[in-house]
């Protein structure tokens, strides 16, 4: 399978005034379509920081992002909003989901920035759809101070996939979730895997980086293991 | 992102927060409201001197007696005395080729109308020529108007307005009835139209006409016997002077007087000459030659100041219009500066929420949303604020307008420029004002707005 994602000796290199903090120091890895990536690494290594510049969010200070062959990481902000748009889906540890705002507006708001003639009745519809897709479309007019943990997990992925992105990261998705929701969050992500989605995703437990096909291990700033996908997996 | 979208959401963001959102819209509220109010006040005064000045007709000017100097003021040669006569408006109707029709004046103040047992005092009992009427548009209702024959006459003939109608004869016909007016005794020959208040709001229709002969000769004459020229009021003829009150003597037995009768009134002093320009753009021509022939007329020097006073009707509305124009300018002054000040509410308030929302925004821009996108979706909302304050404020000034129509009686007008100006002005504001705040909305960085506590 083709190479999706090429990262070329990024750098990322925090200017705090007088002192300049490297906090990415050279990573070079690829990853292919359909690929299920587990990141991992000590607390503060760059991993998170690594994440945003794959989901588009940050920019590196040097070195190439390729993404489906297209430089990225200097591309204009409106390509780069664009490509997060239609391209990616980003999962964040706390959800970020718009506080007062019903689960299925939550999951379809990422359409108002989608360049398409959806009306807004079909934009309701397949926001009902992604949330029957991660389980929980009966709970699609509830706001967010009314759903568990797990549920603003699902519904945030459910944003993440509402425009089937090709890409899905996800940033210790399961951090703030107890054990048996957190295997009910992974299982969806393995599915979704399965129907064809690069999933890459940040984690902490061994547990969790097991529903993975493959493991990068990064630490201060480099990748010590797994930059380039295995044979044998 | 689509604007009906951007504007549904910025209406839910501004329905959540309610008490907030009237306090931001309070300055822009007051603004327009202001605006508004006194965009129709002023329309409404300016109609209003319109109408009263078409009534009092159009190319219409006035001639009175006086100088233009305030009392006390030194005053050379002239002097007080006799200034208008009716010699003075024969010329002026004779020799001005722009003049039109004149008519002499006399007013009668303090002078009672008995019909019956109705004693009543009329706003104004003139003494006119059959001109005047003309020259101020006054139609006569039912009836008819005197003649010059009549004028010429000292006939004791009277026209009434619509007010001595329902005030003195009880609303019945006063046709041919006799009134007395002072001592002397009148036969009403017609009715008046109705013409309103004036400018001032005195009720117009309050008033008797006679011919000024009649009225100068023989009824102020008998009262406080004119000053200024004892043989207009002495030498007239016997029988008029004592014509009694009660009796029909109409058609009366010396009415069949000849001009030289008129020579005795020749220097009795009038209160006032009308006349109508030939046309409107001739009435600063006609006042002219008018000022000119009265100078001549009463041998005034070059250095000496006129001691009469010429009124046209457009100088006239010019001077009130003026008035009113200063105050309304003020007072749009008062309330632009009240719209700047809800501006800078507005742009304030905007950039709380701004900060509030930060990781709303980074949430938005993580998702796709462009720079252009957040920049739209606050401006927007700014403008909404800004236009609901606005729509808030035309209704609550038209409101008040109404309120002091009904409460002071000013003349309003409701005005669908100053309206669409409001909802211009208004969307201005929100645009000007909170275009900073959604610039700055639009520059925050994704990563550290999601970032932010
Ligand atoms: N905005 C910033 N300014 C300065 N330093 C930063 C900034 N963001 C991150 N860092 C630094 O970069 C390093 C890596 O941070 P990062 O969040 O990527 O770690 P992480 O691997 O995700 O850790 P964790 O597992 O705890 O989430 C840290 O030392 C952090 O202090
Ligand atoms: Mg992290």
């Amino acid at each position: 399978m083709g190479k999706l994602i090429e990262l070329k000796d990024i750098y990322k290199t925090y200017f705090l005034g007088e002192i300049d903090v490297p906090v990415l120091k050279g990573i070079t890895l690829d990853i292919a379509h359909g690929e299920y990536v587990a990141l991992m690494g000590a607390s503060g290594s760059g991993k998170s920081t690594l994440m945003n510049i794959l989901g588009c969010l940050d920019r590196p200070t040097s070195g190439d992002y390729l993404l489906e062959g297209e430089e990225l990481g200097r591309a204009s902000g409106d390509r780069r909003a664009m490509i997060r748009n239609r391209k990616i889906g980003f999962v964040f540890q706390n959800f970020n989901l718009l506080p007062r705002t019903s689960a299925l507006e939550n999951v379809i708001m990422p359409l108002n920035y989608t360049n398409n003639s959806l009306s807004r009745s079909e934009c309701r519809k397949r926001g009902l759809a992604a949330l029957e897709q991660v389980g929980i479309a009966d709970r699609a007019g509830h706001h967010p101070s009314q759903l568990s943990g797990g549920q603003q997990q699902r519904v945030a992925i459910a944003r993440a996939l509402i425009n089937r992105p090709p890409l899905l990261f996800a940033d210790e998705p399961t951090g703030n979730l107890d054990s048996r929701t957190s295997v009910e969050v992974m299982e969806m992500f393995s599915k979704l895997n399965a129907e064809g989605i690069t999933v890459i995703l940040v984690t902490h437990s061994e547990e969790i980086a097991n529903y993975a096909k493959r493991t990068i291990h990064v630490s201060d700033g480099t990748v010590i293991s797994g930059a380039f996908k295995s044979k044998g997996a | 992102m689509r604007t009906t979208t951007t504007i549904r959401m910025s209406l839910i963001s501004l329905k959540r927060n309610p008490t907030r959102t009237m306090l931001t819209m309070l300055g822009i509220i007051i603004g327009i409201a202001a605006v508004i109010t006194m965009m129709e006040i002023g329309n409404g005064s300016k109609t209003s001197i319109r109408t009263s000045i078409e009534k009092m007709g159009a190319n219409s000017v006035m001639v009175m007696p006086g100088s233009m100097r305030p009392p006390g003021g030194a005053r050379v040669g002239a002097g007080n005395a006799v200034s208008l006569i009716p010699a003075d408006a024969e010329a002026i109707g004779n020799e001005c080729p722009s003049v039109g029709a004149y008519s002499p004046v006399v007013r009668g103040s303090g002078i009672h109308v008995v019909f019956g047992n109705v004693d009543w005092e009329p706003g104004n009992i003139y003494g006119i020529a059959p001109a005047y009427l003309d020259i101020r548009a006054w139609e006569i209702a039912d009836g008819r108007a005197f003649t010059n024959a009549e004028v010429d006459a000292n006939a004791r003939v009277c026209l009434v307005g619509s007010t001595i109608v329902k005030e003195v004869f009880g609303g019945m016909s006063p046709l041919g009835c006799e009134l007395r007016i002072g001592e002397v005794t009148f036969e009403v020959v017609g009715v008046l139209k109705s013409k309103g208040a004036n400018m001032m709001g005195m009720d117009e229709d309050d008033c008797v006409f006679t011919p000024w002969t009649t009225l100068r000769m023989r009824v102020t004459g008998l009262r406080y016997g004119n000053a200024t020229n004892t043989s207009s009021t002495i030498a007239d003829s016997p029988g008029s002077k004592f014509a009694i009150s009660g009796l029909a003597l109409y058609p009366e037995p010396d009415s069949r007087i000849t001009r030289d009768h008129l020579f005795y009134a020749k220097h009795t002093q009038l209160n006032q000459i009308i006349f109508s320009a030939v046309s409107v753009d001739k009435i600063k021509d006609a006042t002219r030659e008018v000022s000119q022939l009265l100078r001549k007329r009463h041998r005034l020097k070059t250095e000496q100041e006129d001691d009469f006073r010429v009124f046209n009707s457009s100088d006239f509305m010019n001077m009130l219009n003026q008035t009113s124009t200063l105050m309304t300018n003020l007072l749009l002054g008062v309330a632009l500066l009240s719209l700047l000040v809800g501006g800078v509410g507005i742009m304030n308030i905007m950039l709380v929420s701004v900060t509030e929302r930060t990781r709303e925004i980074g949430l938005r821009m993580a998702v796709g949303a462009r720079s252009r996108d957040i920049l739209k979706q606050f401006l927007i909302e700014s403008v909404v604020l800004c236009l609901s304050g606005g729509i808030i404020g035309i209704l609550a000034g038209h409101g008040m307008s109404l309120l002091i129509e009904k409460i002071a009686r000013w003349p309003i007008e409701s005005s669908p420029g100053a309206v669409a100006a409001a909802v211009l002005v208004s969307a201005s504001v929100g645009i000007l004002f909170g275009f900073y705040p959604a610039w700055k909305a639009s520059r925050l960085d994704p990563i550290e707005a999601l970032r932010y506590e």
